[in-house]
C-alpha cells in the first residue's frame, strides 16, 4: 500500500467561495420565472395580453365610468359603469335589513364589541386568553342575542323576521364557524371511539348530514319541522337556519378532523398512554393539538364554504346580504341598467374580504404552530 | 463464537447499588397468551421479575419481544393468563391500567416525543396533569433529569431541533420525571447512529447503577453482558431460554439460541 495513488489527506480547509452568478434581482427573477423556456415565454405573453384586455375593462366598469354621486338618473346613461350611488343609497337596508332605523345602534354595538373580543382572541400574543375566550364564547352570545332581539330592559322587541342584510350574514357565519368546529371535533372523536353506541351514532349522524344537500336541509328545517311541532309551538326561523347550517357543516368538519386524527403516528397515542394520561387528557394535550394542526387547510376550506353557503338561506326567505341586495334592486326607483351587477360586485367584495381574511389567518396559524419537526 | 467478542458499552460498571430484591416482585406474568386475530404471538409466557432486576430480552425479529413488554403497560392486551405489575393485576379496569402506567416508564424505538411541545413541556406534562405536581416543582425535576442525561441546554427547544440520540435521552428523562418503579425499553437504540447509541446506552447504564428495575428489548449484547442480571431469549412467541449473561453467552443450551448467537457474535 506504499505507492497507492488514491491515498489523500486534506491538509487545509477549503476556501469559502461566493455563489456563482447573480441569483437575485428583477432581471434574474424575470428570466427565471417568466421566460425560462419557450413554452413559458408563450404562456407569459398570452396571459399578459389577457390581462391587458381585462384590467382596463374592469377599471372602466368599477371606477372609470362608474357613478359615485348624483341621483338614479345619472346611472341611466349609455355606457354607464357601476352604479355605486345605488349601494350608497340603500346601504342601510343592505346592512340591517328591516331592522328599525332608530335601533341601528344595537347591531352596531354587537358588531364592535364582537370585533374587540375577537381580535385579541385570534392574535396569539394577546394576554388573558381564558378570560377572553369565556367572554366571547359564553357571555357575548347571550348579551348579543338579548341586545339584538330586545323585549327586556325597556328595549323594543324586534323579531328576527326584521333582521337582515350583512348583519344576518355575519351572524350566520360567526355562529356557524364557532358552532360547527366543536361539533366536528366531538363527532370525529366519536367516530373513532371504542364504544359501539357512540361510534354508530357518530357514523350515522355524519353520513346522514353529508348525504343531503344544504338546500334540502334548509327546506326541511323551515317547512317540514313546523309540521311535526305541537300546535302553538314555533321555533324561530333564523334559529332553525342557524342550527341547520351549523350541524350540516359540523358533519363536514368531523371528517376533516378525523383525517388529522388518522394522520397522527400511533406512537403519539402510545407515548401519551404510557405516561399515564387518560383519554381526555391525551386528546386535549397531545392528540388534538397536533391533529388539528395537520388539517388547518381543510378546516379553513370548510369554514370558507360555510361563510359562502350562508347565502343559501335566502331560499327560505331570510334576508341575508345577497337577498337584501337583490330586494333593494327591485325598487322601481332604481331601475337602472347596472344596479344588479353593481349589487353583485358589492356582494363579491364583502364575501371576498370575509373569506380571504379567513384564509390569511390560516396561513398565520400554520406558521405560528410550525415547530420544525418536519425533517 | 465467544463472549469475549462482545464489546463493552462503557469502560466499567458500578454494581454496588444493583441489588435484586429477594422477595419484592415487580412484574409477575403467569401463563400469558396473546393472539393477533388467528396468529398466536405469545404462547404461555411465565416471567417473574424481582425489584432491582435488569432483564434483557433478545431474539429474532417477530419473536414477540416487543409485544411482551408492551403487554406489561397494556399497550397490548393479553387474552389469557395473568399479569401483575407491582401487585396490581392488569384487567379491563381502566383505573388499574392508569395506575400501572403511572408507575411504569416506557422508552420507544422511535422516541415518540411530542413534537408540538418544547423539551421542558414534554417532561412536565405528565407530572403536572397525571400526578398533580405544581408546575414550578415539575420544572425543577425536569431540569434535574435533563442534567442527568446531559442536555439541560436544550430545555426550550422543540424535539425536531434535536439529534436522534438527544431525543432518545429526552424520552428517557421524560419517563423518569414520573418517578417510575419499573422502566421498559423497546429497542431504544435501534433507530440511532452508532455514535448516538453510545450516549443513550451510557444513560441506561447510569440508570441501572442507581438500582432501577429495567426490562429491555435490545440487540446491544454488550449492554446485556455488562448490565443485565438475566438474559431472556425468545423465539416464535415463547421464552426458550433464560440465564445469567455469562452462562447465556458462553454456554447456550438451546439450538435456536446457539444459531442466534452465532449470527450476531463473530
Amino acid at each position: 500500500m506504499t505507492d497507492s495513488s488514491y491515498a489523500f489527506v486534506q491538509t487545509e480547509t477549503a476556501e469559502r467561495l461566493p455563489p456563482p452568478g447573480r441569483t437575485t434581482g428583477v432581471i434574474f427573477w424575470l428570466r427565471n420565472n417568466l421566460f425560462s423556456s419557450l413554452s413559458n415565454t408563450i404562456l407569459t405573453i398570452v396571459v399578459g395580453l389577457f390581462l391587458l384586455w381585462l384590467v382596463p375593462l374592469l377599471y372602466q366598469f368599477l371606477i372609470g365610468h362608474a357613478v359615485f354621486s348624483g341621483t338614479a338618473d345619472d346611472c341611466r346613461v349609455a355606457d354607464v359603469g357601476a352604479c355605486w350611488i345605488f349601494i350608497a343609497n340603500r346601504i342601510n337596508f343592505i346592512t340591517y335589513g328591516f331592522y328599525p332605523q332608530t335601533e341601528y345602534w344595537r347591531p352596531n354595538v354587537v358588531f364592535w364589541v364582537g370585533l374587540v373580543l375577537v381580535v385579541p382572541l385570534v392574535w396569539s400574543k394577546a394576554p388573558f386568553k381564558i378570560a377572553n375566550a369565556a367572554l366571547f364564547f359564553i357571555l357575548y352570545p347571550i348579551a348579543a342575542f338579548v341586545l339584538l332581539s330586545g323585549g327586556v330592559f325597556g328595549l323594543e322587541q324586534i323579531p328576527t323576521e326584521k333582521w337582515g342584510g350583512l348583519m344576518v350574514t355575519l351572524i350566520l357565519s360567526v355562529v356557524g364557524v364557532v358552532g360547527s368546529f366543536p361539533i366536528g371535533v366531538v363527532l370525529a372523536l366519536g367516530r373513532r371511539s371504542n364504544l359501539p353506541i357512540v361510534k354508530t351514532f357518530s357514523i350515522l349522524f355524519i353520513e346522514l348530514w353529508r348525504a343531503v344537500p344544504l338546500i334540502t336541509v334548509l327546506f326541511m328545517v323551515s317547512v317540514m319541522l313546523p309540521l311535526f311541532m305541537p300546535e302553538g309551538v314555533t321555533i324561530d326561523k333564523l334559529l332553525r337556519a342557524l342550527v341547520g347550517v351549523t350541524v350540516f357543516y359540523g358533519a363536514y368538519m368531523a371528517e376533516v378532523v378525523r383525517g388529522g386524527l388518522q394522520a397522527l403516528p400511533r406512537g403519539q397515542y402510545e407515548a401519551a398512554s404510557a405516561l399515564g394520561l387518560n383519554y381526555w387528557k391525551s386528546m386535549t394535550f397531545i392528540i388534538l393539538p397536533q391533529a388539528l394542526k395537520y388539517v388547518i387547510p381543510g378546516i379553513v376550506g370548510t369554514l370558507i364554504s360555510l361563510v359562502k353557503d350562508t347565502s343559501l338561506v335566502s331560499i327560505i326567505g331570510i334576508f341575508d346580504l345577497l337577498n337584501a341586495i337583490q330586494s333593494a334592486g327591485s325598487d322601481s326607483a332604481w331601475s337602472t341598467p347596472t344596479k344588479s351587477i353593481t349589487g353583485y360586485a358589492f356582494a363579491i367584495g364583502i364575501f371576498f374580504v370575509l373569506c380571504f381574511s379567513l384564509s390569511r389567518y390560516s396561513v398565520y396559524m400554520e406558521n405560528r404552530l410550525n415547530t420544525g419537526h418536519k425533517r | 463464537m465467544s463472549i469475549d467478542n462482545i464489546e463493552n458499552v462503557v469502560d466499567s460498571v458500578d454494581r454496588s447499588k444493583m441489588k435484586v430484591s429477594a422477595n419484592e416482585v415487580a412484574v409477575d406474568i403467569i401463563g400469558m397468551h396473546k393472539w393477533y386475530s388467528d396468529f398466536h404471538v405469545l404462547r404461555d409466557i411465565n416471567l417473574k421479575v424481582m425489584k432491582g432486576e435488569r432483564i434483557v430480552i433478545a431474539g429474532p425479529s417477530g419473536s414477540g419481544k416487543s409485544t411482551l413488554i408492551r403487554c406489561i403497560n397494556r399497550l397490548e392486551e393479553h387474552q389469557k393468563g395473568q399479569i401483575f405489575v407491582d401487585d396490581i393485576e392488569l384487567t379491563n379496569d381502566i383505573k388499574k391500567i392508569d395506575e400501572v402506567r403511572r408507575e411504569v416508564g416506557m422508552v420507544f424505538q422511535h422516541f415518540n416525543l411530542f413534537p408540538h411541545l418544547t423539551i421542558l413541556q414534554n417532561l412536565t406534562l405528565a407530572p403536572i396533569w397525571v400526578r398533580g405536581i405544581p408546575k414550578a416543582e415539575a420544572e425543577a425535576t425536569a431540569m434535574h433529569y435533563l442534567e442527568r442525561v446531559k442536555i439541560p441546554e436544550q430545555a426550550n427547544k422543540f424535539p425536531g431541533q434535536l439529534s436522534g440520540g438527544q431525543q432518545q435521552r429526552v424520552a428517557i428523562a421524560r419517563s423518569l420525571c414520573m418517578n417510575p418503579k419499573i422502566m421498559l425499553f423497546d429497542e431504544p437504540t435501534s433507530a440511532l447512529d452508532p455514535e448516538m447509541i453510545k450516549e443513550v446506552l451510557e444513560v441506561m447504564v447510569k440508570l441501572a447503577e442507581d438500582g432501577m428495575t429495567m426490562i429491555c428489548v435490545t440487540h446491544e449484547m454488550g449492554f446485556a453482558r455488562q448490565v443485565a442480571n438475566r438474559v431472556i431469549f425468545m423465539d416464535q412467541g415463547q421464552i426458550i431460554e433464560q440465564n445469567e449473561p455469562e452462562a447465556f453467552f458462553s454456554n447456550p443450551q438451546h439450538e435456536r439460541t446457539k444459531l442466534f448467537l452465532s449470527q450476531i457474535l463473530h
